[in-house]
């Protein structure tokens, strides 16, 4: 397990220094450090959108790894619990009103409206720790959020800014800058600091939850560490890098024949995984010869959907 | 090792009175076997005693101490919980099954030589050692049961809770599992059991608690409490109470 963990870790380096070298114009590493102008190309474009790359998917990685060990299903998404379709709509809102010029305005209205869903679904559920009540609700609120973002898109002021909200909802990390990455990464760092504490109590969930409970897990702190945590990770890759769905869904199942089914021993690799996965794509729709550059997010709809399929497909073999 | 005691008794569910009043005291290294018609408060009771339920009224002790109050990590080490089903979300191998046994144990830097000894100890005790690297799913139940059992083992606690253990296995199985709960006694553990079939209970029970609408009908040894009499006035069921040549105890419905 510690070899895999070894191998993803050396992918991602790899792939992070393709990422940073690779584009539409190929600067080799050399050039960054000396006087050469293309460093600025790397420092100031290439670095922060490889970070990003490596942020957001790790992010989503880790938090998919995390919500499938909780809800006890591997066809679980971390935006199942309606955090990535209100930090949408919170940026949505900051184009609609046109709030977007500041760097950080984007990126402030996502997290807000990543937050205010996670309220919600708090209030909703309620204090029943109750799985069903608690899925249902972010469910509900995912169409919410989902509806509310259309009617923004149908009552846009002008063409453009409808264009607008559209291009952005694909999700992609292009022309981004260290601003994102400030905003973005300390909020994941501590999402991801609070899911890795949950780790042994998603093992004990492999039990049921009367089985864990008896071992000393609390449903309720656990749940509360779950939503606070994924809200945190989903909520600042929305605002970094707009929605990208699958990679959540994706990589722990990729991970989980070499990593074994124990939902803590997959936490790293899908993280590691995760970050592999979005900085390749990224690298992949950069270099692509393409007329304008594909959106990530569309990227990884492409491969996620029919990924989906073949597990559905996959799991009917087994249960017939 | 402590006893387990129940004083007093009285928990209410959605408005119905489920426990009521009961009082009763489990004794280590010995099988008590919770008997009831459906409805009785058999689970509701071993909920309580697992703390994972907390009464309207009375407590429930180990060693005089309230398990309510007991911080949830060290009576996970006291008392181990075998819940009913034996369903397992993912499908770990055996071995990684019985380790999350030692989660209660488990310190910040993960598993210590004593985890691993547990581990061992629990694989053995359930003849599960050369089954320890096979999925879950790829197990018979009852091999399943005893993959759960050893789970719960590995935690080696003072107590073994284990709600209906002996349902949806064949004899053979029934009997298998009958037999590593009574070694798990013999070793000094205490162990209570929610149990169905009252020819199992009149197998595998040292002592007997009798229960029906949430109350206590009797208690005690289970050769004092399982007799027509009392079976009858707990199930509503006339019964017939013989022994056979081997001098194992069976328990024959009528009517």
């Amino acid at each position: 397990m510690t070899r895999l963990n070894l191998w993803l870790s050396l992918g991602v380096i790899v792939a992070a220094l393709l990422s940073v070298a690779a584009g539409k114009v190929w600067v080799p590493l050399d050039a960054w450090t000396s006087a050469d102008p293309r460093s600025l190309i790397i420092v100031e474009l290439r670095l922060p959108r490889t970070v990003l790359a490596l942020a957001v998917g790790a992010a989503l990685g880790f938090s998919g790894a995390v919500m499938q060990g909780y809800l006890r299903n591997p066809l679980a998404d971390p935006g199942l619990f309606g955090v990535s379709a209100g930090a949408a709509f919170g940026a949505v809102c900051a184009l609609f009103f046109g709030y977007a010029a500041q760097a950080w305005l984007l990126p402030g209205f996502a997290l807000a409206g990543a937050g205010a869903t996670m309220a919600m679904l708090a209030l909703i559920a309620g204090r029943s720790g109750s799985l069903i009540l608690f899925t249902l609700a972010g469910m509900i609120l995912t169409s919410i959020a989902g509806s509310l973002t259309a009617l923004a898109i149908s009552l846009a002021p002008t063409p453009f800014v409808a264009s607008e909200i559209v291009t952005w909802l694909m999700g992609a990390l292009t022309d981004r800058s260290w601003d994102d990455v400030l905003v973005a990464v300390p909020l994941m760092a501590v999402g991801a600091v609070i899911l890795a504490r949950t780790a042994a109590a998603l093992d004990a969930l492999t039990l049921g939850e009367v089985a864990a409970r008896s071992m000393g897990v609390d449903p309720r702190r656990l749940q509360l560490a779950v939503v606070a945590g994924i809200a945190l990770l989903v909520g600042a890759s929305v605002a970094a890098a707009g929605v990208i769905g699958f990679v959540g869904l994706m990589v722990p199942h990729l991970v989980r024949p070499l990593a074994g089914h124990r939902p803590s021993a997959i936490l790293l690799p899908s993280a590691l995984a995760g970050a592999l996965l979005l900085t390749v794509a990224d690298t992949l729709v950069r270099v692509l010869p393409t007329v304008a550059e594909l959106r990530l997010g569309i990227a990884m709809s492409m491969l996620g959907g029919p990924f989906f399929l073949y597990l559905l497909v996959a799991m009917r073999r087994r249960l017939a | 090792m402590n006893a387990l005691s129940v004083h007093g008794l009285t928990l209410t569910l959605g408005g119905r009175r489920v426990l009521d009043r009961v009082e009763a005291t489990f004794t280590p290294g010995r099988v008590s076997a919770l008997l009831g018609p459906n409805g009785a408060g058999k689970s509701s009771l071993m909920a309580c005693l697992a703390a994972l339920r907390r009464p309207d009224a009375g407590q429930v002790t180990l060693g005089g101490e309230d398990v309510q109050a007991i911080e949830p990590t060290v009576r996970a080490r006291r008392i181990g919980l075998l819940p009913q089903g034996h369903d397992v979300h993912w499908n770990v191998d055996v071995a990684t099954l019985v380790a999350l046994g030692r989660l209660p144990w488990r310190g910040r830097w993960g598993e210590t030589d004593a985890d691993r000894a547990a581990v061992a100890r629990a694989l053995a005790a359930t003849d599960m050692a050369p089954l320890a690297a096979r999925g879950m799913e790829h197990l018979s139940g009852g091999e399943r049961a005893r993959a759960l059992l050893a789970r719960v083992l590995a935690g080696e606690p003072e107590w073994l809770l284990a709600d209906e253990p002996l349902a949806s296995l064949d004899p053979r199985h029934q009997v298998e599992v009958g037999a590593r709960l009574r070694d798990v006694a013999a070793g000094g553990r205490g162990v209570v059991l929610v149990v169905h079939d009252l020819n199992m209970a009149a197998r595998l029970a040292d002592d007997v608690v009798l229960l029906r609408e949430g109350r206590v009908v009797a208690h005690g040894p289970a050769a004092d409490v399982l007799t027509p009499a009392l079976v009858e006035e707990t199930y509503g069921l006339p019964v017939e109470i013989g022994r056979s040549a081997d001098g194992a105890t069976f328990i024959l419905p009528r009517g």
